[in-house]
Order: C-alpha cells, then structure tokens, then sequence
C-alpha cells in the first residue's frame, strides 16, 4: 500500500515527472474531424440565454430576500439564491474560464471574473491551476485540484457541503495574495507574468469583502452579508454534490479519462446549475467542446465509454462505498466495465506511478 | 531556407488546419477563410500538445487541450494560458500545392 504525497512540492509529483506521466499523451476516443469541428463550434446565444436566466434569478431572489427581511418565510428564496451564487458560479467559472461558454471573448471574460468572485478563487491563479488540472488530471503531487484525496477524509468532505474547509482556506491566501503574490505552491503553475495579477485580484477581492464587513456592521446587520459572502457556503451543497462525483473514487495516477472521470445523468434543474459537466468523461477527453455540445458529444462516442451513471442517487450509491474502502485500501479504486464496442482501457504508468512493479 | 512541398491546397478545408511532419520537427498548416495559407509549429508553446486537433476560428488556432489561442498569421499568442508566441513560416501556394519555407 502506498501513502500518497498531494504536495506540488513532493515526492509523487517529482516521480510523475520522471517517469513520463506528468504532461503524457492521454486517451482519446476516434472521432471524425468534421464531426470534432461541428461540436467545437462556439455560440454566444445559448451561454447569454443561461447567463440571463441565472443573473436574473439571482436579483429577483435577493430583491425579495431584502424586502422581507428578516422574516424566516425568505429562508427558501435566500436557500434559492445560495445555490445560484455558491454552486452556479462553481460551472460558471469553469466553463468561462476554458473560453467555451461564450463565442466572445468578453463576455467569457466577464462572467469568468464574477463567478470567481462568488466562488472565492482568485481568477488569475485558478485559471492556471485548471489547466494543470487538465493537463495532469488526478495525477497525485501535478493536479492542484483533486478534490477527494486518499484516503478520503470523509469528515472534511462533509464540512465542505457547506463550504467551510474552502472559505476558511481562501480568507488567509487571499490576504496572502494581496501582500505578497502566489503561495510557493501557486507558482509551480502560475507563470511569474501573471503575480501581479494574481496581487491585484486579490486586492480587489479584499476590498469588496471589507465594504461589506463594513456595511454589515454599519447596519448591525447580517443582511449583506447574506447577499455577498456567506451565499459561498449556504449554497455550497449542490457544486460539492455534483464535484465529488467528476471523480470521486475513480482510479489516480492513470492517462485514460474513462478511469479517472465519471459521466452521471442528471435532472434538468441540476443540470443548469451545472451547465452540463455531468459530460464529465467527455468534457476532459475534448475540452474544447462548449456545454451546450456535450449532450451531442456523448451520444456520439458512448459506444467507447463506461455506461454513465442513471442519476446523482446511483452516482453517489456507486461512489460512497469506493471512497470508504479507500480508507483502509488506499490503492483501491472503481473500475467500470467497458461496452464491447469500447476499446481497452489504457493503464501505462500506474503501477510506476506509485513506485510499484506490475508483479506487486 | 528550402521550400517543401507540404501539402495539396485541397488537403485543407477553409477555416481549418492540418499537420505536416518533416524532418523530425511537426508543423500545423492552415487555410484561412479569405483562401490564404499560413504554417505554424505544429505544437501549443504551453505544453507541447498538437495544434492540428484544434478548433480555427477566423484567424484564431485554439489549442484543443488547455483552450490557449494564438493568432495563426503572426503566431502572436492571444490567451491564456499562452503567454509564448508561436514560430510561423513563410508559405507560397504553386500548382495547386502549398510550400512551406523551414528553417
């Protein structure tokens, strides 16, 4: 059994790196080039819709939020609000941030910005880590955000459904940032360029959040804050819910998104939320597919993919167990069956990857 | 700097590219919507991932891994996360048959 080193900084990493693991060429399924090129292909009209919609929503809920306050018979318009500010801006951020959302590059600009604010994460340094994300994804020691570590600390995973491990992780790097540019481990990926942007979001951030601190006490009052912060964890449950599963208790350390990422149908509502990343396989294997696609994207190759799963009940029946088991086998992880018309997993490197032989 | 003979004009699809391989080094040819050819390295200045399994848009190559987009005429690099130019070539189209001037 081997014990993981999550560090950017660490042995796994360094290991990763030496055996042709980290920045490998990775599993992709046939797909015809034109057929690719019409899935590629951008839109503004369907990311304005959603973004209308959400945007919106969220100034009708706060509106009436504000109106009645504090009357308890607001607690479902300000729950409604929390998942559209803590959970939507969680997919919003993501698909804006890779330039998919949106044919226009402003507009992905500008929801980017505001949805990493809602979200907590500084803009500048998480577009980066994303694409470390995607480049190494669930390698141990290269991907920064590899949400479900081994063994699971199942107890830190429940607090995050409300946000409280990330908002009491972001309020120190924030000021961190502000005073001092990337943390050591932000400039493994953060490109030296891009510090003082990652200073003056930071700084902005910071001034938004002190405003509001500041009107709250001014009013004794926690009312902003019910509109700016705290929806970051009261709304957090539907992003962690639908996070956990991209892909929690799936194999690590592996160059075949089919292993390590899960496909889950999803009710409509969620999906909006989520702005179709239940395509999670299909997302990472062709990130350059915008949302709206996807759907089209994983009827076309399915027949070379494990079956997704029925719904977030099923996703989480399957998912729960695996990650308890990691608790005392850290190496062990979900395997789906592949259709027949699939081809074979490809599972290079990860035996090598956690400093075993294949005869282990 | 010699001139090689890389592909047919008809190879290339308007608004798309294809890649080229000579001499151990790979190239990504492109065919603009105005009919213009234009050669680049065939790999993203981020991380070595193929451009030619990219979406083109106009005159914008987005790399097909991290979303990177680079202006395919100047190999300026217009996104992050890009940040290094790509290394273009001259091209001349003659006989129906595109060149491309290697360094």
């Amino acid at each position: 059994m081997s014990n993981r080193n999550y560090s950017l900084l660490g042995p796994d990493g360094k290991r990763a790196v030496e055996i042709g693991l980290a920045a490998a060429e990775w599993y992709h399924t046939d797909v015809p080039r034109k057929e690719m090129k019409a899935f590629m292909q951008r839109s503004d009209m369907p990311a304005i819709r959603d973004t209308v919609i959400l945007y919106g929503l969220m100034i009708l809920f706060a509106a009436i939020g504000i109106a009645f306050w504090p009357s308890p018979w607001t607690i479902p318009v300000w729950l409604a609000y929390g998942v559209l500010y803590g959970s939507a801006s969680d997919s919003r951020w993501h698909e804006a941030g890779h330039g998919t959302a949106f044919k226009t590059l402003w507009m992905n600009n500008a929801v980017y910005e505001i949805a990493s604010f809602m979200i907590m994460r500084n803009s500048a340094t998480w577009r980066w880590s994303h694409a470390r994300h995607h480049t190494d994804t669930y390698i141990v020691g290269r991907d920064p955000e590899i949400a479900v570590m081994r063994p699971g600390v199942l107890g830190k995973l429940l607090l995050s459904f409300v946000g409280i491990p990330e908002v009491w992780g972001y309020i120190p790097r924030m000021i961190t940032n502000a005073i001092s540019g990337p943390t050591p481990d932000e400039r493994t990926f953060v490109p030296q360029s891009e510090w003082p942007k990652v200073i003056r979001i930071a700084r902005i951030s910071l001034a938004i959040y002190a405003a509001t601190i500041a009107l709250a006490l001014w009013m004794q009052s926690i009312l902003p804050l019910m509109v700016i912060g705290l929806p970051r964890m009261y709304g957090a449950w539907h992003h962690i819910m639908t996070g956990l599963l991209q892909h929690g208790g799936l194999a690590d350390n592996v160059i075949d998104h089919r292993l390590n990422s899960r496909t889950v149908y999803m009710n409509p509502v969620s999906r909006f939320i989520y702005w179709n990343m239940n395509y999670h396989v299909e997302h990472h294997m062709f990130p350059m597919v915008p949302y709206h696609a996807l759907p089209a994207l994983h009827a076309a190759i399915k027949h070379d993919l494990p079956a997704p799963n029925p719904s977030i009940a099923a996703a989480f029946a399957e998912m729960w167990p695996a990650l308890n088991r990691q608790l005392q086998f850290e190496d062990y992880f979900l395997q789906r069956d592949l259709p027949k018309t699939a081809k074979p997993y490809r599972m290079d490197f990860h035996e090598a990857a956690l400093g075993q032989t294949a005869a282990e | 700097m010699p001139w090689i003979d890389a592909c047919a004009t008809t190879d290339i699809d308007e608004e798309d590219l294809i890649r080229f391989d000579h001499a151990g080094a790979t190239y990504a040819i492109y065919h603009s919507p105005e009919g213009k050819f234009y050669a680049t390295a065939g790999l993203c200045s981020h991380e070595n991932v193929h451009l030619c399994d990219g979406l083109v848009m106009d005159h914008i190559i987005e790399c097909p891994k991290h979303n990177g987009q680079f202006d395919y005429r100047t190999g300026e690099a217009k996104r992050a996360p890009v940040c290094i130019n790509l290394k273009t070539y001259k091209t001349k189209v003659e006989a129906g048959r595109v060149f491309i001037e290697v360094s």
